[in-house]
């Protein structure tokens, strides 16, 4: 019969690596070993019976707790302490007792099993602690690069809000320029305005009882179809809506006639009442949603070179002020200083990104990153189309480990692609690994310096390690 | 895995992509198959066949005589045979056709052992022959002819009482009229002279020379070859089986809708509760009334329609003058009319002369019992050690991970893609350091490359199957462009079959086990998404064959394992299609089901149709294939599966992970208690399987198979019995709060296993259930042996000891078995190594004694409980031991629930033990 191999007594070797014989039933950890007393009856933890101390580990369950059975599986809730001495102690659940698999590195728990188990905690520490000096040292380099990267993105960050504002006053003298120029022809535009502005009371006077959030979005979607009505004939056409390449639907960087027409359910032309349903499928890239210090949501993920690169600078997501004075500039003004105005707006979309709390994110603006497996090459362009991610059940200082790219294209009979990035600490800024856990969700792993937190000033002790 | 969608051709593509259900244009209605339409078309009536009693020929087991059609006067040869085990078979065939018709081969075990026949009446109409036992006779009247097969005065079951018996001869194409007549609608007239020289004329009806499907045309070099035959059935009500479909335990009748039909098919999202045909076929209908339960076995591998035909359906059941009876009328494509009646009487005696007939239930490796993991697809060797690693996180057992298509290099299956599974021995130690196995995907279809051996191989040896022309067959699947495998070529299975071994089929290991899907077989291009009917197996056509297919694919390949480890290793193989006898060879699964509670609730008299004719390893994809399962739908699933032969987790490839703890730790626990409750009930399936195995009494049983006097329960199917000792009510509604159960049995009663409340058998019970709740009773006067020891997997609780739940019947007694073997060898079957206990508890003593004298097998688990439902406090328990040996067991007993627990007997499951309460 299997149940009498149980015995009680082990030796234990403890802490501060002195071998100490403590006598306690198999399977106890030392922190309980005062409950299992051989000289009395034993109370099962929970209390709910006592029993003769022979039952402890006879295997048989007595205590509905499981705490009768520490050693043997025979509890079906029970745990089995291992020692582990030379690497981490740890709890098994007791089904893990002599079920021919070794899970405790000190061969402790197959006694009778015939599993031929090989201490192994002495390698398991040795390379854990090889692998925690590793990391100590990545994180001490990691930590020095980062402070690096604070330094260089706040230089550059004041170079550029310089350059911002002699741009912008720079841009000032010009207006004051062509100020009377506009005089002139605001005259000339009257009847035209005043029809703007009874399309816009319209529309409000619509959403009246609305939420605000809804009247904003009404208002805007109205001055969204007066800029797009280029020839004020109060309908937004195929080709006026094409010339705004943001709104091209599978981003490959041209906006065809199809694609417009898809926006625009089918129509030709769209009037002020049917223009709100291609609001709805335009507003997102038309007007940008995204939260203050967040770039805007985005297409498609960082995904397969076959997939057309997006190109950065051809399709900016522009602040609504900006967007408005683009608009604006187009047909009634002289094109002179449009290209620093681009610049300018580049520069200052760029300033409006969230870098991380020391803008240590910044390098990684405009940059791409590639790994190449045998299938593809997948490319991560961070600032692009990223996301920070914001799961809900962590704290806020960890939101910079993980970005979120949604809603991208399209699978065949499956979801949008989206991808989850992982960011750990690294002294180099590299992909290391690509899945697709399900049908177009990947999953990427990427190192930067600037995730890596700085090392604690005493040197690394692994914690959990009182009975190494 | 995957019907015939989401494939990268566009050709498949422009099938599918509109489909959200089953699209049904892809499959014939009776209507668009033109010999189930030509032979709807008969209506009951007068039969032309006349028997000619002067041409009998009677030897000691054989009658033979002559039918003629007095239309065209073509002669067919009627056989007669008694079988024994109270069986009659009926052969049917053309007296001298213009060349043989097919046989169905390899189906039946042996040739059926024949019991001697005599004739005890004659006149000039009719025929009286003894089939001895109980006064059974055959009455064969000649002109219409007709049988009847009677017991003392009452008929059971009559032959072509209705007169559909017909029966198209094979004939010679008009050459002079052949291609223009039969462009231009095929009404050209064929003469053919008979023996006596009269000439008789058949009008060709359209489809008879060819016929068109779609896009597909159908040679038909033979002309029309289908036959049929009509069986009246007095006094039943209820007929069940002819698997595959999507349909109620109880068959419906079919006037005013299409047959049921049989015809193994690859259907992309198929619909429930219609008799469109699915992946399997067994020709094997099951009659139940309260006086006899009987069988009907239609030996026919080719297309095959069953109408059925009820003078009660539709109506309440009152009492009526009309005696009710069901009429069945089975139409095959081409071959034979042979056909296997089975006499019963009882439920039991009809599985037993079904199992004589084409073998019973493989007894799988316990692990196979056990849960499995699939997907498709588990992406590579990291994904499979996660995974892996997630069960052990999570506490959670399982026994078999499994590796769909895209695990194989470019669907070129015995392959590994490099990149993926580059070291597929290392990832297999993996699994069997843990105790654990895995499932690697081999379907029939064989990419077309020069550079793939496999290909080579076939092709150099020849043995593709044909087209008409007589090149290769080539067809679409999954690899694109294949060639499929001709498995009813012996040698073209013995060749599979050696592609198995260590040396041959590299990557593999003793822990890998094989999984064939798209068997029936599935052709992307192909009419009905399978293989066209006039594609050659060397003299024979698909036509005659199909249903077949699938049968050799799993015979060829369970051959396999078990030659790889020298006839040592039991097998274990899934296959998709299937055919009668197919339960030799492995389980099988309901396909490619679907998320939804509807497919959930069907897999349950999917399952127990199954079960009736011989395949109990049975289950459905849990928490459904295509379309992603809510949580709680994936829970109740689990619940469900847990309680279903073959247990195992799937999903499609489009389907977001789904592994049990993605759902929150809710739901994480909820399945992880329905798997261990699996794992604890091991013993019980084991012993199932090894009963089933034994004698061919199906696992999961419909109510009235074990209660077949209880009108109750004849139709009822959303609970069954597991053996005979467990009745399971599944939770298969949305948001249920409770379900109703039907507790059979009058004066018995039943033990709710979780809560152990006593419930009366005899009535509807209604019982509250929350989401933990998996109504399942064990009937009083059951024994049932459980390891309540759950580990990682099956294989490390074969040592574990068990405990014993004895629920005393009124009589206060109570019986149940105890099978041990190896849980994985034939030794049990080879050198009689196995432990086989009868339990039996009656006046207050329990006791354990050998039911297999001759048998040796030495366990190392005992007994470590005994759970006592329904009896009263003992003031002593005494253990006695084999050797003479008594001591006294401590116990306690709950007065509330009155449950008796006597503390650790401590005896070997093996040994003889005595316990006596007082």
């Amino acid at each position: 019969m299997t149940c009498l191999h149980l015995l009680l007594t082990l030796v234990f070797a403890v802490s501060l690596g002195t071998p100490v014989e403590i006598q306690r039933p198999r399977g106890v950890p030392l922190t309980k070993k005062q409950f299992y007393e051989e000289s009395k009856p034993f109370t099962c933890l929970d209390g709910s019976r006592t029993i003769p101390f022979d039952r402890v580990n006879d295997d048989y369950c007595d205590c509905k707790d499981g705490s009768d059975e520490p050693g043997t599986a025979a509890c079906p809730n029970g745990s089995f302490h291992c020692t582990n001495a030379g690497y981490r102690p740890m709890f098994i659940p007791s089904s893990r007792i002599n079920d021919g698999i070794c899970d405790c590195c000190d061969t402790t728990d197959e006694y009778n099993s015939g599993a031929k188990c090989e201490n192994t905690c002495k390698e398991l520490g040795r390379k854990e602690r090889e692998v925690l000096q590793k990391m100590a040292e990545i994180t001490k380099e990691g930590f020095l690069l980062k402070q690096q990267l604070i330094e260089e993105a706040k230089k550059g960050r004041e170079e550029k809000q310089g350059k911002v504002t002699d741009m912008q006053e720079n841009k000032k003298q010009l207006e004051e320029k062509v100020e009377a120029l506009r005089t002139v022809k605001e005259a000339a535009e009257q009847p035209e305005k005043e029809a703007k502005e009874r399309h816009l009371k319209a529309w409000e006077g619509e959403c009246s009882c609305k939420s605000i959030r809804l009247e904003k979005d009404k208002a805007k979607m109205a001055e969204a179809f007066l800029e797009l009505d280029d020839n004020s004939d109060g309908f937004v056409s195929v080709s006026e809506l094409q010339s705004h390449a943001e709104l091209d639907p599978d981003a490959d960087g041209t906006l065809t006639e199809t694609e417009v027409q898809g926006l625009m359910g089918g129509a030709a032309q769209v009037d002020t009442s049917t223009f709100e349903s291609v609001w709805t499928n335009i507003k997102d890239k038309y007007h940008s949603e995204s939260q203050p210090e967040e770039p805007a949501p985005v297409e498609t993920p960082p995904d397969e070179v076959k997939e057309p690169a997006v190109d950065n600078d051809s399709e900016p997501y522009p602040e609504d002020d900006i967007s408005e004075e683009d608009d604006e500039d187009e047909d009634d003004e002289d094109d002179y200083h449009e290209d620093d105005d681009k610049v300018r707006v580049n520069i200052e979309k760029e300033l409006s990104f969230d870098f991380g709390p020391d803008a240590e994110f910044t390098y990684m603006y405009s940059q791409c990153y590639e790994l190449s497996t045998s299938e593809y090459i997948y490319r991560l362009c961070p600032f692009n189309r990223a996301l920070w991610g914001r799961e809900k059940n962590r704290p806020e200082n960890n939101k910079y480990l993980v970005m979120k790219y949604e809603h991208g294209t399209g699978c065949w009979q499956g979801p949008n692609r989206s991808t989850t990035v992982k960011l750990t600490c690294g002294k180099e800024t590299v992909v290391t690994s690509t899945s697709e856990p399900s049908r177009c969700e990947y999953l990427m792993e990427f190192t930067t310096p600037a995730v890596c937190q700085e090392p604690a000033n005493t040197e690394p002790s692994p914690h959990g390690h009182e009975e190494l | 895995m995957a019907a015939s969608c989401d494939s990268l051709l566009p050709l498949v593509l422009l099938l599918c992509l509109s489909a959200q259900a089953v699209d049904r244009s892809n499959f014939k209605t009776c209507d668009q198959s033109a010999f189930c339409k030509r032979q709807r078309e008969l209506k009951p009536g007068q039969s032309p066949y006349r028997a000619l009693l002067d041409t009998l020929e009677l030897s000691n087991s054989r009658l033979s005589l002559q039918l003629i059609n007095d239309n065209n006067k073509v002669r067919l040869l009627l056989e007669l045979y008694r079988l024994q085990g109270n069986m009659t078979r009926v052969k049917i065939n053309e007296l001298k056709p213009l060349k043989p018709r097919y046989e169905v081969p390899d189906v039946l075990l042996s040739h059926p052992i024949t019991e001697a026949l005599s004739v005890v009446a004659q006149d000039e109409n009719s025929l009286v022959v003894s089939l001895g036992g109980k006064d059974q006779r055959l009455i064969l009247s000649a002109q219409p002819f007709r049988l009847d097969i009677v017991e003392g005065s009452q008929v059971l079951m009559s032959l072509n009482s209705r007169g559909l018996l017909a029966f198209e001869h094979l004939r010679t194409r008009k050459d002079t009229k052949s291609e223009s007549e039969q462009a231009t609608g095929q009404e050209n007239v064929e003469q053919q002279t008979d023996e006596d020289g009269q000439i008789k004329e058949d009008d060709d009806k359209p489809g008879m020379w060819e016929e068109t499907f779609k896009s597909h045309t159908d040679s038909k070099p033979n002309g029309p070859t289908s036959i049929s035959l009509d069986f009246s059935l007095p006094g039943v009500e209820h007929v069940y089986g002819i698997p595959e479909h999507a349909d109620t335990l109880k068959l419906k009748n079919t006037d005013g809708s299409d047959p049921y039909r049989l015809y193994n098919l690859d259907v992309f999202q198929y619909e429930l509760h219609n008799p469109m045909a699915l992946y399997g076929a067994v020709p094997v209908l099951i009659s139940h009334s309260t006086d006899r339960t009987m069988g009907i076995f239609w030996l026919n591998a080719a297309e095959t329609w069953v109408d059925i035909s009820s003078n009660t359906a539709g109506k309440v059941r009152v009492i009526s003058s009309e005696a009710p009876q069901t009429d069945v009328r089975w139409m095959s494509e081409s071959g034979i009319i042979d056909v296997f009646i089975m006499l019963g009487p009882k439920p039991a005696d009809v599985f037993t002369q079904y199992a004589s007939l084409t073998g019973t239930q493989s007894f799988p490796p316990l692990s196979a019992l056990a849960y499995h993991q699939c997907r498709w697809n588990y992406n590579d060797q990291e994904d499979v050690k996660t995974v892996d690693q997630g069960f052990d996180e999570h506490d959670i057992p399982y026994d078999f991970i499994w590796l769909d298509i895209e695990h194989a290099d470019g669907k070129r299956y015995f392959t590994w893609d490099p990149s993926k599974f580059p070291q597929p021995k290392e990832m297999l130690q993996g699994l069997m350091d843990k105790r654990r196995k895995l499932v690697a995907i081999v379907d029939p279809h064989i990419k077309v490359d020069s550079g793939y051996k496999i290909h080579n191989e076939i092709r150099s040896k020849n043995f593709y199957v044909k087209n008409k022309d007589g090149g290769d067959y080539e067809g679409w699947c999954w690899p694109g462009n294949a060639g499929y495998p001709d498995f009813t070529n012996p040698e073209m299975r013995t060749w599979w079959a050696s592609q198995f071994a260590y040396d041959q089929y590299e990557g593999s290991m003793e822990n890998q086990y094989i999984w064939n899907d798209m068997n029936e077989p599935s052709v992307f291009n192909g009419p009905e998404v399978t293989m066209h009917k006039d594609a050659l197996h060397g003299v024979w056509e698909h036509r005659d064959v199909h249903n077949l297919y699938g049968l050799y694919v799993q015979k060829a390949t369970a051959d396999g394992l078990i030659q790889r480890s020298e006839g040592v290793q039991r097998p274990f193989v899934l296959t998709r299609a299937f055919f009668a006898g197919s339960q030799r060879y492995g389980a099988v699964w309901t396909g490619d089901n679907a998320a939804e509670w509807g497919h959930l609730k069907i897999s349950i008299p999917m399952c127990l149709s199954l079960g009736l004719v011989g395949i109990s390893f049975c289950g459905a994809d849990v928490g459904g294939f295509f379309k992603h399962p809510s949580a709680e739908l994936l829970v109740r699933w689990y619940q469900a599966g847990a309680y279903q032969p073959f247990f195992r987790a799937h999903a499609h490839i489009d389907t977001p992970r789904r592994e049990p703890w993605l759902f929150g730790p809710e739901n994480t626990a909820l399945i992880r208690e329905a798997i261990r409750q699996r794992y604890a009930l091991l013993p019980y399936w084991y012993q199932l399987f090894y009963n089933a195995h034994r004698t061919g009494q199906p696992v999961m049983r419909p109510l009235w198979v074990e209660y077949p006097d209880d009108f109750a329960t004849f139709s009822i199917e959303d609970e069954y019995l597991i053996g005979k000792d467990l009745l399971v009510h599944p939770v298969t509604d949305e948001g249920a709060t409770g379900v109703t159960a039907y507790l059979p049995g009058k004066g018995e009663v039943w033990y709710d296993v979780h809560t152990f409340q006593k419930h009366d058998g005899d009535q509807s019970l209604y019982i509250p259930v929350t989401m933990s709740s998996i109504p399942v009773f064990q009937r009083g006067g059951s024994i049932i042996c459980r390891k309540d020891r759950v580990r990682r997997s099956s294989s490390c609780m074969e040592n574990d000891p068990y405990t014993l739940y004895v629920a005393l019947g009124s009589q206060g007694s109570a019986e149940g078995e105890l099978y041990i073997d190896d849980f994985h060898t034939f030794s049990f079957e080879e050198a009689k190594q196995f432990v086989h206990r009868r339990l039996s508890f009656s006046a207050n003593t329990l006791s354990s004694r050998n039911l297999a004298p001759d048998s040796q097998f030495s366990t190392a688990s005992w007994i470590e409980k005994i759970v006592i439902f329904g009896g009263s406090q003992p003031s002593s328990a005494t253990l006695k031991s084999a050797d003479g040996t008594e001591s006294a067991l401590e116990f306690e007993f709950d007065s509330t629930l009155a449950v008796l627990t006597l503390r650790k007997p401590g005896v070997n499951a093996a040994a003889d033990w005595t316990i006596v309460l007082r």
